[in-house]
């Protein structure tokens, strides 16, 4: 407000002294600060170049034809995932924060429980329902970061699960592509035939607890739903804690780790797994790795340019145990998430920290993005930008897919599937023991009302 | 006894007090009772509870000593054996061994070996953590570690130190890591031994380890229990080596202070947090409490 005013005064000021420097006319300069997991030449390097190149400069153009001095930094953070929530929530906790952030979906709701965040048009009020975009956003990729009806910031985008593979660790392998295993079978049958020929790490899917919700997504879920099962019967709202699905899951986990080491055990439980598992794979050490699109679109990048890995990069989808087998009966099994960008509650320029994320969202900023980027886009109005390969396997893959349950208490019993995986994986436990630990804690966790079984033969 | 009298009175000397017990009460009793009074609450930074907590009376403290899965590997009790552990390793057997050992190895020696000794010893005790933990993750790693390219070179195998045996790897680490307090602390204690004991029993043909049992031992004593007390207490609350194994490979390196740390700031369950950070103040303070009472009974003795 103050600021506001005072900018207005200078404004008038500049007015009667026509012959004043322009510069007064700019008024106070309004700084504005945003954070992502990024850092350039690092972790989304792209993202990076996006936002310095293209986003910032067109946004302090914009603002500048308007008559504010808006000037926006970035401030990378090098961290992972978990590490960045943990930032968040005690930056929020007390006050504090970056007006804008990049935001994990299934976080919202546990945050909005906690008050930490508010609705976008809370904070910035009629500007937010009047802009042009939502019209190009479709409800359910809206719902991403939304929460009870509510919406706390903007999608960037959704994404899909696979199964990709070196084709030339394959081609010496002479295992014939292209390659599309049908059941759980076909797919060990292919690591057992790596390993025979020689490859290190035939099939690595993530689990343990190190590589956090990078387990549950990749891991967990893309085995439970070729299993036939999702964590959470959305039907009658109540979590599975022990079926048989989640029985074989395990075991299928057990096959590849511990009795036949078609995978790298120590890589999931290191602290830095997924970092290594992204190396091995971009060395040939791996065969095949259950991963999403943003490893093809951003990861890999980090170790392969764009033509070696067309080259040597190849995915699959992921096979239901047996066909027809899996989630509602399907063949192949895929899971969705997303991330995009919330406003700070906190912020001391809600407007222009709205503008700047209406700015990003815009169509000119989306599809400058799908020329750095190309992915599965928010907005129904820019197509996946010239990459082949991203949009078959959007067109492949979305009619397929599923979510995860927008509950405050997802991120714990998460915590817990991601558990039961390392105790299984690690030796510490049998399937059977962890399955029963798994629906002691989420029982814990939710209540007995919350929870159900079903029953083994 | 006639009462000691100072230079001020009692009043004056309250005045002086005032200020430092002004921090005393705001940085370290505030604290303490509110993680005291969280620890009966379900208090969270995020989801409902957050902005709602309530009472749960001892629920917290019954969840840590349920004695049905306490000894699993990321409970209470698997935390608190692995950190008996790393205390017994590098503090009483690392730390306190090797700094005797080598402080009376140098006794009444000067030259170029102990500058460089105890040179490279402080160097290891005040470089900051981050950095140290760093260099410990390039000399430790599997596959392009120091270490392993050394042993590999002499023929003796590649162990795969912090995933097969994080915790003597973490025990070595802290070992290195803390050994300069306890080598400085024995060092200038044996200089306040007058080297007329030593040279007495020299004369009547005393060997080195008969000298370091009857005369040098039994006039540290004092110090060896100071220098016990204080690496105990500090390596039961270091959390150090949370920066080399992040409290992995499947906890096997979780001590209490990593286990406080993701229970209250990785799930942001205060309350839980709170209970954990209590028992442990509980437990340090009945160690002090032990160390201090053989330390008075052995100055009573004296």
């Amino acid at each position: 407000m103050l600021t506001k005013k005072f900018g207005s005064l200078l404004l008038v000021l500049a007015l009667i002294l026509v012959a004043a420097a322009p510069v007064l006319a700019q008024g106070e300069e309004i700084r504005l600060t945003m954070t992502c997991r990024c850092v350039a030449g690092g972790v989304n390097n792209n993202l990076v170049v996006w936002l310095n190149t293209y986003v910032f400069p067109t946004f302090q153009e914009k603002m500048a034809a308007e008559g504010k001095n808006v000037v926006v930094e970035l401030v990378e953070f090098g961290g992972g995932d978990e590490q960045l929530k943990e930032q968040y929530a005690l930056d929020l906790g007390v006050g504090a924060g970056h007006d804008l952030f990049a935001f994990d979906g299934f976080w919202v709701p546990e945050f909005v429980e906690a008050g930490l965040l508010k609705p976008l048009d809370e904070i910035a009020g009629e500007a937010v329902t009047s802009w042009e975009g939502w019209e190009h956003i479709t409800p359910g990729i809206q719902s991403i970061l939304g929460y009870q009806g509510k919406l706390y910031g903007i999608a960037s985008g959704t994404d899909v699960r696979q199964i990709f593979y070196r084709t030339d660790v394959f081609e010496q392998a002479g295992i014939e592509m292209p390659w599309q295993p049908t059941s759980w079978a076909e797919l060990l049958d292919t690591a057992r035939a790596l390993k025979e020929a020689g490859v290190e790490i035939p099939l690595q899917v993530n689990a343990g607890t190190a590589m956090g919700e990078a387990t549950t997504m990749q891991g967990w879920f893309m085995v439970l739903l070729g299993a036939g099962e999702h964590m959470y019967d959305f039907e009658d709202g109540k979590w599975i804690v022990s079926s048989p699905a989640i029985l074989n899951a395990l075991n299928f986990y057990k096959t590849v780790y511990l009795d036949e080491g078609l995978g790298d055990a120590r890589m999931q439980l290191v602290a830095d797994g997924r970092d290594r598992s992204f190396q091995a794979f971009a060395e040939g050490r791996v065969g095949m790795l259950v991963e999403g699109d943003w490893f093809w679109r951003s990861a890999i990048l980090n170790f392969l340019d764009v033509p070696t890995r067309n080259q040597v990069v190849g995915w699959a989808k992921m096979p239901a145990m047996e066909p027809g087998k899996g989630y509602r009966g399907q063949d192949f099994v895929t899971i969705s998430g997303g991330t995009g960008w919330v406003l700070n509650p906190n912020t001391e320029h809600p407007l222009e920290a709205w503008e700047l994320l209406a700015h990003m969202s815009s169509l000119d900023a989306q599809r400058a993005w799908e020329l750095i980027q190309p992915r599965i886009n928010f907005r129904d109005d820019v197509p996946v930008g010239g990459d082949p390969v991203m949009s078959a396997m959007a067109d492949a893959l979305l009619p397929l897919t599923t979510v995860r349950p927008m509950l405050p208490a997802y991120p714990q019993i998460s915590y817990e599937a991601q558990l039961m995986t390392e105790r299984v994986v690690s030796g510490e436990m049998t399937p059977e023991e962890a399955m029963a630990a798994y629906a002691e804690a989420v029982t814990e966790l939710v209540g007995e009302e919350n929870v159900k079984s079903i029953p083994l033969q | 006894m006639e009462q000691q009298r100072g230079v001020f009175s009692s009043r004056v000397g309250l005045a002086f007090l005032t200020p430092a017990l002004f921090f005393v009460v705001v940085f370290l009793l505030f604290p303490f009772v509110w993680i005291f009074y969280l620890s009966f609450t379900n208090q969270t930074l995020t989801g409902a509870s957050a902005l709602s907590p309530s009472f749960v009376g001892l629920e917290n403290y019954a969840r840590l000593f349920d004695f049905d899965r306490w000894a699993r590997a990321g409970e209470f009790g698997s935390a608190l054996w692995i950190t008996i552990q790393f205390v017994l390793g590098s503090a009483l057997l690392g730390q306190a061994v090797v700094g005797l050992t080598i402080a009376w190895a140098f006794y009444r020696r000067k030259g170029l070996l102990r500058e460089i000794v105890f040179t490279l010893a402080v160097l290891a005790w005040i470089i900051p953590d981050v950095v140290v933990a760093f260099a410990w993750s390039a000399f430790l790693d599997y596959e392009q570690g120091t270490l392993n390219a050394i042993l590999g070179a002499l023929g003796l195998g590649r162990p795969d130190w912090l995933f097969r045996y994080p915790l003597i790897s973490i025990i070595l680490f802290n070992t290195w890591r803390g050994s300069a307090f306890s080598i400085l602390l024995f060092s200038s204690a044996l200089e306040t031994i007058p080297p007329s004991y030593v040279e007495t029993a020299d004369v009547v043909g005393a060997s080195a380890w008969q000298k370091f049992r009857d005369i040098l031992f039994p006039l540290l004593r004092g110090h060896i229990l100071t220098d016990l007390i204080l690496i105990t207490l500090w390596t039961f609350n270091v959390f150090t080596p949370y920066l080399l194994t992040g409290g992995g490979p499947t906890f096997k390196t979780e001590v209490v202070s990593i286990y406080i740390y993701r229970t209250a700031f990785k799930f942001f369950e205060f309350g839980k947090g709170g209970a954990i950070a209590v028992v442990v103040m509980l437990i340090n303070l009945t160690l002090a409490m032990g160390y201090l009472a053989m330390l008075r009974r052995q100055k009573a003795s004296a």
